[in-house]
């Protein structure tokens, strides 16, 4: 029997487009498609359970961490290459940190608003340099954080260089890590499946040609507006998330590792992936924190890891994961 | 009926006038060459007419209506299409997904649901200008495909806008003869179909072919205008393109 077996190369992908209701055809297909969705789900959810505390709360940093770098890995993806993420955090962080400290507002309704007008105020903030183009674009969105950190120094309002503290604690770390575990995977989730749709197509297009749709008929001003809204109120949510998990917000909001972070997290999971950012978060965050030990030494060797990743796997992990996954083989 | 009128465009950068009062008018069902040595600003002028560069002064009227310095997605919507010189596709999307972008313009969607699903749309228009249905290149992504397939990518994406305008500028340029060739029944096509076509063109000879008037750009300026033929005897276009007048 066995000279009538042979080794087939499948490229599922292409087989997804061309089978079209491919995700009913077989239990296999359905396994082939659940299983990498699942097993991070899975990993996390039970990582998330049984690590000691310590590891715990590194945990939920590492999630929020991991938010931003999708969100980043978002607008990156829509052309909008952003090296000011601290300045959606920040937005976020102040909002909420402002309306508890000043209306002691509770965290029900601080989040939620921090999130849906944090998006707002960053959009507005970063409407004039739509007008800019690509690297351009980054260098204002480089310097608007830094100028409002002066701001808020210089000026004193909301809580001047001292920030504001005594703010309202997330009711425990069971509800901060769950909270995180979701919010990570709506954002993974939800951004997918926007991109997948035929809207998601249009900023997945600003990045290719911001003219060419222009010239298809739609307002690329008004879609670039979205995707800042979209991508800075997700970061707004961690901004406004750790102010309540630290229970005060201040300058270091803005501070450069927000922005640096989720742009290092992408290059090594894979850019435009959305699910590589997350991979690069959940490696680089537990990382960081393992190498606090060594002091500043950990630096030298965090960046030595990322150099060699990027030498080694430009393309990032997730694809080359994606790749392997995809181009298998088998009997039939 | 008039289609278009431009009137008196001035374009300076600087100190350079790449436009330098440009007036013509379009009647609808037209096909309108512009022709011109390199950098006379044919580009410039698709590039006013269309709203990607704002005039210094003048004015445009599409239909009678004033479309100068309207946002160029506003333009496209009021139904003047155009194509880009250098082929500007989606790169990472599948072909037949690039016709969805123009297929989400506030046009198309204005006209409701009679206009079917998107992707079969799109794979319809791909299929009229020559991707072959049954094979893989409508699902491939525009990076891998080869350039004369870029160029009928960019001349789909005028036809999913269904604009009533066409603006080609330089269809032909990289493309070799057959498929030139078969491109010129496609322009044709669309001519028989009631559109108003402005091609901006190097290749003169398949240009004549169709052309139902000649507009002739040098520096800027209009230097002559009139039917395919005749245009080339003219004194002033023979300076021109070749630098002398022809003696016989």
């Amino acid at each position: 029997m066995k000279e009538n077996r042979r080794r087939e190369r499948i490229d599922r992908p292409i087989k997804a487009v061309t089978d079209d209701i491919y995700c009913i055809s077989s239990f296999r297909e359905i396994v082939y498609l659940m299983l990498p969705r699942a097993l991070p789900i899975l990993i996390l959810l039970i990582a998330v359970f049984f690590v000691p505390l310590y590891w715990k709360k590194v945990l939920v940093i590492t999630f929020i961490m991991a938010i931003m770098a999708i969100s980043w890995d978002f607008l990156a993806s829509c052309g909008l290459i952003s090296l000011g993420q601290a300045l959606f955090f920040a937005v976020g962080a102040y909002i909420s940190g402002g309306l508890n400290h000043y209306l002691g507002l509770p965290i029900y309704v601080t989040v939620p608003v921090a999130t849906l007008l944090g998006g707002v105020i960053s959009a507005m903030l970063i409407f004039p340099a739509l007008r800019l183009r690509g690297m351009y674009f980054s260098m204002v969105t480089l310097i608007i954080p830094l100028m409002l950190m002066r701001i808020i120094e210089a000026t004193k309002i909301l809580g001047g260089t001292e920030g504001m503290s005594g703010l309202s604690s997330l009711p425990g770390l069971p509800f901060s890590i769950s909270v995180s575990v979701l919010a990570v995977f709506a954002a993974l989730f939800g951004l997918r499946r926007l991109l997948s749709s035929d809207n998601g197509m249009i900023f997945l297009a600003l990045k290719d040609n911001d003219r060419a749709v222009e010239a298809s008929g739609l307002n690329t001003l008004w879609f670039k507006v979205k995707a800042i809204y979209i991508g800075s109120a997700l970061c707004a949510f961690c901004g406004a998330f750790m102010t309540h998990y630290y229970m005060s917000v201040g300058l270091s909001a803005f501070a450069l590792d927000l922005s640096i972070f989720p742009i290092a997290s992408c290059v090594l999971g894979g850019i435009g992936t959305l699910a590589g950012p997350l991979l690069g978060a959940v490696i680089l965050g537990p990382l960081s924190e393992a190498l606090r030990s060594l002091g500043t030494f950990r630096i030298v060797i965090y960046s030595a890891l990322l150099i060699i990743f990027i030498a080694g796997l430009p393309e990032g992990i997730f694809p080359f994961l994606k790749r392997k996954y995809e181009q298998t083989e088998r009997w039939v | 009926m008039e289609c278009l009128r431009v009137e008196k465009i001035v374009k300076t950068f600087g100190g350079i006038r790449a436009l330098n009062g440009i007036s013509f008018t379009l009647e609808e069902g037209n096909l309108l060459g512009i022709i011109g040595p390199n950098g006379c600003g044919k580009t410039t002028l698709v590039n006013v007419i269309t709203g990607f560069l704002r005039p210094s002064s003048g004015r445009v009227f599409y239909r009678g209506k004033d479309i100068t310095g309207l946002r160029p997605s506003k333009i496209a919507n009021l139904g003047v299409g155009r194509t880009f010189q250098m082929v500007k596709p989606f790169y990472q999307l599948p072909a037949y997904k690039n016709l969805v972008i123009p297929l989400s313009s506030p046009k198309i969607r204005r006209m409701g649901e009679h206009y079917g699903d998107k992707d079969s749309v799109a794979l319809d228009i791909l299929e009229d200008i020559g991707f072959e249905r049954d094979s893989s290149i409508p699902f491939q992504v525009a990076s891998v495909l080869p350039h004369g397939y870029l160029k009928r990518l960019e001349m789909a994406r005028v036809l999913a806008l269904q604009s009533d305008l066409i603006i080609f500028d330089e269809l032909y340029s990289g493309l070799s003869l057959a498929e030139v060739a078969s491109m010129t029944p496609l322009i044709q096509k669309l001519m028989s179909a009631g559109k108003t076509i402005i091609m901006i063109e190097h290749r003169l000879r398949e240009l004549f072919r169709i052309a139902d008037r000649i507009l002739v750009m040098d520096q800027g300026s209009v230097i002559a205008e009139g039917a395919s033929r005749a245009i080339m005897k003219d004194p002033a276009v023979q300076k021109a393109y070749l630098g002398v007048e022809l003696k016989r």
